[in-house]
């Protein structure tokens, strides 16, 4: 007999049990996918502010002297480029330019970086980093297991922030925190990163701190920021907020067998950069032609297509959604689709329970974000 | 907690009924487990159904499950107020957000259905 695998938790899954978190198994660990409702939920990221447990993400210390060469050969997007206390996004590849993961990519200072992966990608982004691994000049440490990471977005999150006591001697520096930068800073002994960046569109900061201090820090959010509307927001809402914004989600738009270019995220591909892996794929596939693009469809009728289900155009197979739900604020029917990207833009179906949805395309995203400079929502829509 | 009015199905719809003419719902549980509703498909007036037979669609944001009757009969109304505001589903599954009324062909099925102690008694397990 095989044993099942046991569900990892985090500082906060005994909270979100006590508070009426649904919990599911999500990319190994026991997470919770829902509290109130997924439609109350988005809607306070929207309006008010949310906070996530999303401490199953991967965080990997990356120092020495040749730290930032090395990870700019495994990544698209260009690493050692940035300033300390910045973040960048990335696609890392397989030779084949297949995406093994997205991730962000700290620059903490001169010498060192921080990683940050999926939770279902983790153990295959630590294994890859180590089989690339040179003999001297860089380190790695995965941190994945010591750190908790809570996401404070929407409109109140500085309010929100500037009220919690590890905070109180940084509050011109919160307040001054652009988009995609992070500063740290040392709580009892301990090193915290807060960063301004999100899933959301929203403005909003993720913060990382050891797993002991995450309880506490949770409470404190919550109590002081009460008469702000902070909530707890499960996933199935963070998955709602990134779907209007088109954000890609790993296992949906970006897999092993599609490219970065295919995905819409061409613009963290960096292919002047003297070399990385995957880099000759990608230089081939934009010089022959990206063979397929995402898209945005709205579906005509009551239904949600849902990822898999087939676009049609006259009849003819034409891509597959990759992710599709009803968008709480625009309040219809919208699903992104991997399709051919020579196809035609009218006269489309989507297959949704044996029958066939008439769709149209609309751009991406669906919601401007309302970060200024969010490069993710600045998307190339042809 | 459920109404005890009325009968209970396998599959977490409810049938209330007045002489021949039985109304029909999905249960409290139901619309929890779904979630936000957001779309609601609901059979043609007129339309003949045997018992089990699916007659539509409840959509949430999360997941879409099909709509079984819980007896044998024709569609004889159909709550226009859910279609148009699917979220009523979640707010009042017991009376407003009510689905279709359908005239029983076979009324004797009504006893092969659940009380609401019997009902309780499946949730509880």
């Amino acid at each position: 007999m095989k044993d099942t695998p046991e569900l990892l938790s985090t500082p906060l899954t005994d909270w979100h049990r006590q508070h009426g978190g649904r919990l599911v198994p999500f990319a190994g660990f026991e997470m919770p996918v829902q509290y109130t409702s997924v439609l109350a939920e988005h809607a306070t990221v929207r309006d008010q502010v949310g906070l996530f447990d999303i401490t199953h993400m991967g965080e990997i210390r990356v120092t020495g002297a040749d730290a930032g060469a090395w990870l700019d050969s495994l990544v698209t997007n260009k690493v050692a480029a940035i300033k300390s206390g910045r973040a960048v996004y990335n696609a890392m590849c397989r030779e084949d330019g297949g995406v093994l993961d997205d991730m962000l990519i700290y620059r903490l200072a001169e010498h060192e970086y921080y990683v940050v992966c999926n939770a279902s990608n983790q153990s295959k982004i630590v294994t890859w980093l180590g089989e690339h691994l040179p003999a001297a000049g860089v380190t790695m440490q995965d941190e994945s297991y010591e750190t908790a990471l809570i996401a404070v977005q929407g409109p109140e999150a500085r309010t929100l922030l500037t009220r919690i006591d590890a905070f109180a001697a940084h509050t011109e520096t919160m307040a001054d925190l652009k988009f995609y930068s992070a500063f740290a800073l040392d709580v009892d002994e301990k090193q915290w990163l807060v960063s301004r960046t999100g899933y959301t569109g929203e403005l909003g900061f993720e913060i990382y701190l050891p797993n002991a201090a995450a309880l506490p820090l949770w409470e404190e959010l919550l109590t002081k920021g009460e008469d702000l509307g902070a909530a707890p927001i499960g996933l199935a809402a963070r998955d709602t907020l990134r779907f209007e914004l088109a954000y890609c989600l790993y296992g949906h738009e970006l897999s092993e067998d599609v490219t970065p270019l295919e995905a819409g995220i061409g613009w963290a591909v960096k292919l002047k950069k003297e070399s990385f892996v995957g880099r000759d794929a990608l230089v081939r596939q934009k010089a022959e032609g990206v063979p397929r693009k995402l898209i945005g469809i709205a579906v005509t009728g009551k239904a949600i297509a849902r990822q898999g289900a087939v676009v049609r155009h006259a009849g003819r197979d034409v891509g597959r959604v990759t992710s599709g739900t009803y968008s709480p604020t625009r309040k219809q029917s919208l699903a992104l689709a991997l399709v051919a990207a020579d196809v035609a833009a009218d006269e489309l179906t989507v297959a949704i329970r044996d029958r066939e949805f008439p769709c149209t395309t609309v751009p991406i995203p669906f919601l401007t974000a309302r970060v200024k400079g969010d490069p993710r929502a600045k998307r190339d829509l042809s | 907690m459920v109404p005890d009015d009325r009968k209970y199905s396998q599959e977490h719809e409810w049938i209330q009924v007045d002489g021949d003419i039985g109304t029909v719902g999905v249960t409290e549980y139901a619309a929890n487990e779904l979630g936000d509703v957001v779309f609601v498909e609901l059979p043609e007036v007129g339309a003949e159904f045997n018992l089990g037979d699916s007659i539509g669609t409840i959509e949430s944001v999360k997941a879409v499950a099909d709509l079984y009757l819980p007896i044998s009969g024709e569609i004889v109304a159909v709550n226009d107020a859910v279609v148009d505001s699917p979220e009523l589903v979640n707010s009042d599954p017991v009376e407003d957000g009510w689905l279709v009324k359908v005239k029983l062909s076979e009324p004797d099925e009504v006893e092969r259905l659940m009380s609401a102690a019997d009902y309780e008694a499946l949730l509880g397990g």
